[in-house]
């Protein structure tokens, strides 16, 4: 690939050995996301730990931001129940910590908006964020004209750099969008925001056989995969499968319902392993 | 303020942006990469079309016969003999067809639009004046618009919101976030990516993604390029000072870009101040803010000490955003402009002194750069000229002001 960055040890690389793992077993991904200490954060360390065994191959943390302006109602509601219980960058980074003593293989990727990396200082982030086990960063606000920002210090120091491919770009675009990614594609399937509409499995497939002709790194698709049957369309054209809003949504239907918080867990928990019934391939 | 360091003068401080979009080491394009090539596509219209003659001159034509320019500029001469010191001008862009400065932003970018081609225009707004400027101009170009509105900020200002209503507007409450101007440009934002392929995004002020910045502050420069004009035939010499409030700052920018480099010239943004820096209950980004990446740009913002974003205040609506233009955040890191502020009492007293001494009710926005004249002018000699920018009228403010006062109506 078309890539100056050779500090990441792939050999290291807790995204890449998963990946190669799922493919030895005839299995895609299961992305999880969950926005960082929602619904609050004993909570959601609780249901972090938890995700493996129910299923997640993956695991997308997302930073809370008061301004997420690329997400949807339920991604939104999260955000401001995290930031309304304490949540901050630094207990996020504590709770990946956290996550790595019992368990130093499934890979997570933090994923947000680029001000509270700006304001916690970027070089002490990524410093910090490859102590605590972080594996990637994907950064909705920050494209590849702003590379330097972000991208390339996270790059020379080994973190992986996970871009969004949207359906708005073009060959010429992807091309740019593909330089300096690693550890895997993450193609989302609409033009919109978090957690609406899902995209159509011929459109998926299509954008999808276009990214692989210009890069060897696994793709993983999101936005609007609701339920397993999504996820097993999803996979038949792809390496793995994102879910977020759907998830959030048990998490916020939990809350409305009043249920205890072992019942939150238990539920979000059960749901994830239902979802990754949906990775096996025939 | 800062002081310039010498060595990073630069020879021209009208030359910015670069072609990244960089003041500095402000704005740029921090956006989503749905919106990244709809950016490009607005940044390759823009360049196409800014200097093609036919677009000049429609604008040219529409900003005369239907917005009403060139604004006088007008000797307030009873504010000046009130203050005791320098000459008082104002820039009557409250005299504008709608009231106030937007319009000449977004009658440029709606004629933009219109040759991409585009069939659906957004905006965001707060107190409504430039959701109003946008409705007005869709109505009449005949495109369909779409208004997003802070639910608190349709509350505050009901009659903005049934004058676009009137004028064809749809608006879309925005009960996002904390419900004000920030989060109605989230949802805006939002939309855009969503209709990506009909959507023209008319942005109200001078921030936002590379090129509005640019773009915006090329719009509102009629306002310094009639201004300079003006006083030059009327004094047959450039102003001391000029002056204008800050939002986003959009009119402020527009005042202040064709004067950046006439070196005699002081200039002065006056931020809002709202119940006093020290209260933490403010909007003046430069002087209580930090520098962060919001809505596309790298600019100052009131941010708390985990990079979350802070609620504005200030009693005037208008200037009630969390971060403000980039060009404003170099111009003042490279100290070429001096940025104050002013608190709501201190504008409302500025808004009754023009009320009583020039009988034009200003809006609460050039009432606080009001209130700074107020206290500068008296200090200068009576041989010495100000400009200020009186960017809208105050019609709109009657209630809030009559509120404020503790008078019923």
């Amino acid at each position: 690939m078309n890539n100056e960055f050779t500090s990441i040890n792939r050999g290291k690389n807790r995204i890449e050995k998963k990946f190669n793992q799922l493919k030895a077993q005839n299995k895609a991904g299961l992305v999880t996301f969950l926005t960082a200490g929602d619904p609050d954060p004993d909570t959601a360390q609780r249901i972090l730990n938890g995700l493996p065994e129910a299923g997640a191959d993956i695991i997308e943390l997302g930073m809370p931001f008061s301004d997420p302006m690329a997400d949807g109602p339920a991604i939104q509601l999260a955000n401001l129940r995290a930031l309304g219980n304490g949540m901050t960058l630094q207990k996020t980074l504590d709770q990946v910590a956290s996550f790595r003593t019992l368990d130093n293989e499934t890979p997570i990727v933090l994923m947000g908006y680029y001000n509270p990396i700006h304001y916690y200082g970027t070089q002490r982030f990524i410093d910090d964020a490859i102590e605590a086990g972080v594996d990637g960063l994907i950064i909705v606000d920050l494209p590849p004209e702003e590379d330097e920002e972000l991208c390339h210090p996270c790059m020379t120091a080994g973190l992986n750099w996970i871009r969004l491919a949207t359906p708005t770009a073009d060959d010429e675009r992807l091309s740019k969008i593909l330089k300096h990614s690693s550890g895997f594609i993450y193609y989302v399937s609409i033009a919109g925001v978090t957690g609406t509409h899902s995209a159509q499995q011929s459109d998926t497939s299509e954008a999808v056989a276009r990214i692989r002709k210009q890069t060897d790194l696994p793709v993983a698709v999101g936005f609007g995969i609701k339920t397993a049957d999504h996820v097993a369309n999803t996979v038949a054209v792809a390496d793995a499968a994102v879910v977020g809003s759907a998830l959030i949504n048990t998490i916020a239907e939990g809350l409305e319902a009043q249920l205890s918080t072992d019942e939150i867990v238990t539920n979000l928990h059960a749901f994830v392993a239902e979802l990754a019934r949906g990775t096996i391939k025939n | 303020m800062n002081k310039p360091d010498q060595s990073s003068v630069p020879e021209s401080y009208r030359s910015g942006p670069d072609e990244n979009g960089h003041f500095g080491i402000f704005g740029g394009r921090f956006v989503a990469e749905t919106l990244m090539p709809l950016i490009l596509e607005v940044e390759n219209a823009y360049n196409k079309y800014k200097d093609d003659p036919e677009f000049k001159s429609e604008l040219s034509y529409f900003s005369k016969d239907y917005v009403g320019r060139p604004s006088p500029l007008y000797l307030a001469q009873r504010l000046t003999d009130q203050l005791g010191g320098a000459k008082v001008y104002f820039k009557r862009d409250e005299l504008n067809h709608t009231g106030a400065h937007k319009i000449n932003n977004t009658l440029g970018q709606i004629l933009l639009a219109k040759r991409m081609g585009k069939k659906r225009i957004i905006a965001e707004t707060g107190a409504g004046q430039h959701g109003v400027a946008t409705a007005t101009v869709c109505a009449l170009f005949n495109l369909p618009c779409v208004v997003y509105m802070g639910a608190k900020d349709i509350e505050r200002q009901a009659p903005n919101v049934f004058r676009m209503k009137l004028l064809g507007a749809e608006i879309i409450p925005v009960i996002s976030g904390t419900a004000t101007l920030k989060d109605a440009m989230n949802d805006a934002l939002r939309d855009w990516v969503t209709n990506v392929e009909d959507t023209f995004y008319i942005i109200g002020t001078a921030a936002g993604p590379h090129p509005y910045p640019e773009m915006v502050r090329d719009f509102q420069s009629i306002i310094g390029i009639e201004a300079r004009a003006q006083i030059l035939e009327q004094e047959n010499r450039l102003p001391d000072t000029i002056i204008a409030c800050i939002g986003g700052g959009s009119n402020a920018i527009g005042l202040f870009h064709p004067f950046l480099d006439d070196s005699s010239v002081n200039i002065i943004g006056v931020e809002a101040a709202g119940f006093g820096i020290e209260s933490g209950q403010h909007a003046a980004s430069l002087t209580g803010g930090k520098p962060g990446v919001l809505h596309g740009n790298r600019t100052f913002l009131l941010q708390d000490g985990d990079g979350q974003i802070i609620d504005a205040h200030s009693i005037s609506a208008g200037l009630d955003y969390p971060g403000i233009g980039p060009e404003h955040s170099w111009l003042h890191d490279v100290g070429r402009v001096e940025y104050v502020s002013v608190t709501d009492d201190e504008a409302l007293e500025g808004f009754q002194l023009c009320c009583r001494t020039e009988g034009i009710i200003p809006a609460l926005e050039p009432a606080h750069a009001l209130a700074h004249v107020s206290k500068i002018a008296p200090r200068m000699g009576k041989d010495q000229i100000i400009v200020m920018n009186l960017c809208g009228r105050g019609d709109k403010d009657v209630f809030t002001v009559a509120k404020a006062l503790g008078v019923e109506i």
